[in-house]
């Protein structure tokens, strides 16, 4: 069998109904990861229906035309598999692993519920309630509920980046069936689908099979809808949820970047690095963590997608730190914006990235992420191959020519949720 | 695998795994909060933190950046029996890794300062746990179900403790425990077993032998009678939680137990380090069809952990928006008491045990997470027992599963815990 010492050696294809179809053969454990793309996130929601691709990822898998509900719990649970059906702005998948041995019949099944869902009413409603419960819950968590208003103060109630992937109470309980049927239909065809197959299966099988599960589907797309244009943050802007009862504050700071495909995305993703993810959490955990002690956990995350994604710096601190905290994230941002990174910081950064090549395919699933980024933004095939000629090219300039366009703490938005400090104060 | 024991007593386990060009070192020591006095609660946690500090021959500024040369990853973590670091790197870093965890076993600094600020670090850790109501109930839970045995105190320590505990407390623990005799070094990889061993020596065959503590744990005494633990405040969802004392991973019930956990909320798997951050198979379980399917609950899960003395099964249910915790627990214990009067179902324990039977190859994906395995049970359960799991969950009977259903979830030998949300109060 194939091993992935050398990089990745994939088989692409496409099938004859325009399905993109890749298979890499790992020898890790006699195990297959499948996991089915579809252009089908929550950007071509409309706009009354915010968390209807949320909603839909957990009835799709709940009855199709020719398996009752219980019948697909029976196949899966029975072999042991999970399937997770995830969403996120632009892609909603079906992802499962399961034993070599039952590669063909998973595989049949998870085509068939991507293929032909029917969503009883039943279940909608029995999701409906969990899915509310869930919303719920968020909103008793300081941390969702400071990402989800950063969110909104960077993109605005009008930009599909801006809003909860879950939903509000209100826009999930103004979902019907015809909704679910109407973007099932428009959004799930075989060229929408990007289809990736790892693990113990020989390529030739992979294409055998997926071929047979989808044969016979030919459906057409509607149009994707435009991501609308982010105004660049010209203001600094806070806002503040209160939550008197939790002993711990969040916060969440941040600011739009670029897209996956800029040109200096690379140049981006080692300033991150350098920001809020080398080590323990880069300069800002050096500071905020190890020097004063204030947070257990402090980062900055990077998530550039086809429109300008967010970075998002995240803390929890106790109440009565908040604000020693921000004037620390100003002042790592300010210096990282103003004066770029060090010689230093770029040669260590450059070279962990680039060692950590190997580390990103430790599993299948981590190989069938890779891949699957990899197709869905146009990476190229030898995407892993050429990743360490790329690093090697960014430079100090291009890094702080990336942190001069993105940090600035006069234009950061702020979302803080926990108790007022004044009444936890310890 | 090969096993070999070093003069001053540490013993070694590798595994040679040439699927990928990578190494995974974990130290492994046997000693974790079920090893920890009144009033120094938390210490093993705290200890492990410091152990991240730096050493005598690697500067505190210099441990950030010494893994990430080689594009490797690191962390630790400590529960109730065991202690443990790890990093995963290129496979060039061998030598590099086995030198941190040589100086980490002997030669942690402990500056004064720095075993302050991680006194905050830590509150924080714990605050922001506390932030979670789910969590927050489970450690109410835990202390009530514990009368005597250590195990009842969570692993992070109880706050006051974290706040009076003195550096000589993180000393005295750091040099007691952290000795070879008392330690179990794991590499899995592409590496070559003559030269892990002949390195290891080199590294850690000077660090003299000292007498491994002995354990000193004061035995549970029987419950009982039911315990009940009532939690209101500000939230959003309410939770319900009953736990019941679970056999040590030697006793003979416990493979029954794992079987009959997967058959009540789906098999997760026994892997602590990976397997519990997605759901489980679970649509066909006994209490996902008979609480959620039935729209009580929004989320079923269940807990049976191998540890060296017993512990608990826990089954925690977050409960629908609109259902009250009486109801959900009502219908919880009658499903339970039919499980202990009747049993399962010959194809409930057989769907149960492929499940498992799956999970356990899913958990052994990576050299990270097989190396966690070789060093979880060999300090947890010994030698052997790993590599006899699936024939031990194969052999598992149905009359066996009822066996334990009957004798270990009776209502007099629970503890119920409930999280009643209150509205917030502006």
């Amino acid at each position: 069998m194939a091993s992935v010492t050398s990089g990745l050696s994939p088989l692409r294809t496409i099938l004859s109904n325009g399905a993109v179809l890749i298979v890499q053969e790992t020898a890790f454990s006699p195990a297959v990861t499948i996991s089915l793309a579809f252009r089908a996130g929550s950007l071509n929601e409309p706009d009354d229906l915010t968390g209807l691709a949320w909603f839909l990822a957990r009835v799709i898998d709940r009855g199709t035309t020719t398996r009752s509900a219980e019948a697909i719990a029976e196949a899966l649970d029975d072999r042991g598999v999970a399937l997770k059906v995830s969403t996120n702005r632009h892609v909603l998948t079906l992802s499962c692993t399961c034993l070599a041995e039952d590669f063909s019949d998973v595989l049949a099944v998870v085509a068939d519920v991507a293929r032909n869902p029917v969503f009883p009413g039943e279940e909608i409603e029995k999701r409906r309630a969990e899915t509310i419960t869930a919303i719920r819950q968020d909103l008793d968590n300081p941390g969702i509920r400071a990402s989800e208003a950063l969110q909104l103060l960077l993109y605005g109630p009008g930009h599909p980046y801006g809003r909860p992937a879950k939903g509000t109470v209100e826009s999930v309980e103004r979902i019907r069936r015809e909704d679910l049927v109407a973007y099932h239909a428009a959004r799930f065809t075989p060229s929408s689908l990007f289809i990736v197959i790892v693990g113990d299966v020989r390529a030739s099988d992979g294409l055998a099979r997926a071929s047979e599960a989808f044969a016979g589907w030919n459906a057409t797309p509607a149009p994707e809808r435009e991501i609308p244009a982010v105004p660049r943050d010209t203001s600094r802007r806070q806002v503040t949820i209160e939550m008197p009862d939790k002993p711990q504050s969040d916060i969440a700071y941040g600011f739009t970047s670029i897209s996956r495909l800029d040109p200096t995305y690379c140049p981006h993703w080692v300033m991150n690095n350098i920001l809020g993810q080398f080590g323990l959490g880069g300069r800002l955990a050096e500071n905020i963590r190890e020097k004063q002690g204030m947070a257990y956990y402090v980062f900055s995350s990077f998530d550039p997608s086809l429109g300008p994604g967010p970075l998002v710096i995240r803390a929890g601190v106790d109440p009565g730190h908040v604000e020693r905290a921000i004037v620390a994230i100003d002042a790592e941002v300010g210096a990282l914006g103003r004066d770029g990174a060090t010689a230093r910081e770029l040669a260590e950064t450059r070279q962990f990235l680039i060692g950590s090549i190997p580390r990103m395919f430790e599993t299948n699933q981590s190989i069938a992420t890779f891949l699957q980024t990899e197709e869905f933004f146009g990476l190229g095939l030898d995407y892993d191959r050429r990743l360490p000629a790329l690093l090697h090219a960014v430079t100090l300039e291009d890094v702080h020519a990336a942190a001069r366009s993105v940090l600035d703490p006069a234009r950061a938005s702020i979302a803080v949720a926990g108790p007022a400090s004044a009444r936890m104060a310890l | 695998m090969k096993t070999v024991q070093l003069e001053n007593g540490l013993k070694i386990l590798v595994q040679e795994l040439h699927t990928a060009p990578l190494v995974s070192v974990w130290c492994w020591y046997g000693v974790g909060s079920g090893d920890e006095l009144p009033g120094q609660t938390g210490v093993s946690h705290w200890v492990e933190h410091m152990n991240f500090k730096g050493t005598t021959n690697i500067p505190r500024d210099e441990m950030k950046g010494i893994v990430e040369r080689f594009g490797g990853t690191w962390n630790g973590y400590t529960w109730l029996d065991q202690t443990t670091y790890l990093e995963t790197a290129g496979k060039d870093a061998l030598d590099t890794l086995l030198f941190i965890e040589a100086e980490r076993m002997a030669h942690g600094l402990y500056e004064p300062e720095e075993c302050e600020s991680e006194r905050t670090v830590i509150i924080s850790e714990l605050h922001g746990a506390e932030n979670d109501p789910d969590q927050l109930l489970d450690t109410e839970v835990t202390a009530t179900a514990f009368r005597a045995h250590p195990y009842r105190h969570p692993t992070i320590g109880w706050i006051d403790d974290l706040r009076s505990m003195t550096r000589d407390d993180l000393i005295g623990h750091y040099r007691q425990h952290y000795v070879p005799g008392n330690a179990t070094l794991v590499v899995v990889g592409d590496v070559d077993t003559d030269d892990v061993l002949r390195r290891a020596d080199a590294h850690f065959g000077k660090i003299p032998a000292t007498p491994p503590p002995a354990r000193r744990r004061p035995a549970e005494p029987r419950q009982i009678g039911e315990r009940r633990v009532l939690l209101e405040r500000e939230g959003t969802t309410a939770y319900l939680k009953c736990a019941w004392h679970a056999p040590a991973v030697a006793d003979p019930d416990f493979l029954p137990m794992l079987v009959l956990d997967a058959a009540l909320t789906g098999a997760k798997g026994v892997n602590i380090w990976s397997s519990f951050r997605g759901a489980p198979p679970q649509r066909r379980a006994r209490l996902y069809t008979s609480l959620v399917e039935r729209g009580l609950a929004s989320a079923v899960g269940g807990s049976v952990l191998p540890t060296k003395e017993p512990f608990l099964y826990s089954i925690g249910l977050t409960a629908m928006e609109g259902v009250a915790l009486g109801a959900l627990e009502e219908a919880a214990t009658c499903e339970i008491a039919r499980v202990r009067q009747h049993g399962l179902t010959e194809d409930e324990v057989a769907r149960a045990k492929r499940q498992l039977r799956a999970r356990l190859v899913f958990e052994n994906d990576s050299v990270t997470n097989i190396a966690h395995q070789i060093g979880y049970f060999e300090i947890v359960a010994g030698p052997g027992y790993l590599a006899s799991l699936p024939s031990g969950v194969a052999a598992v009977t149905a009359a066996q599963v009822a066996d334990v259903a009957a004798r270990r979830l009776a209502n007099d030998t629970r503890t119920v815990g409930w999280f009643r949300p209150l509205e917030h109060q502006a």
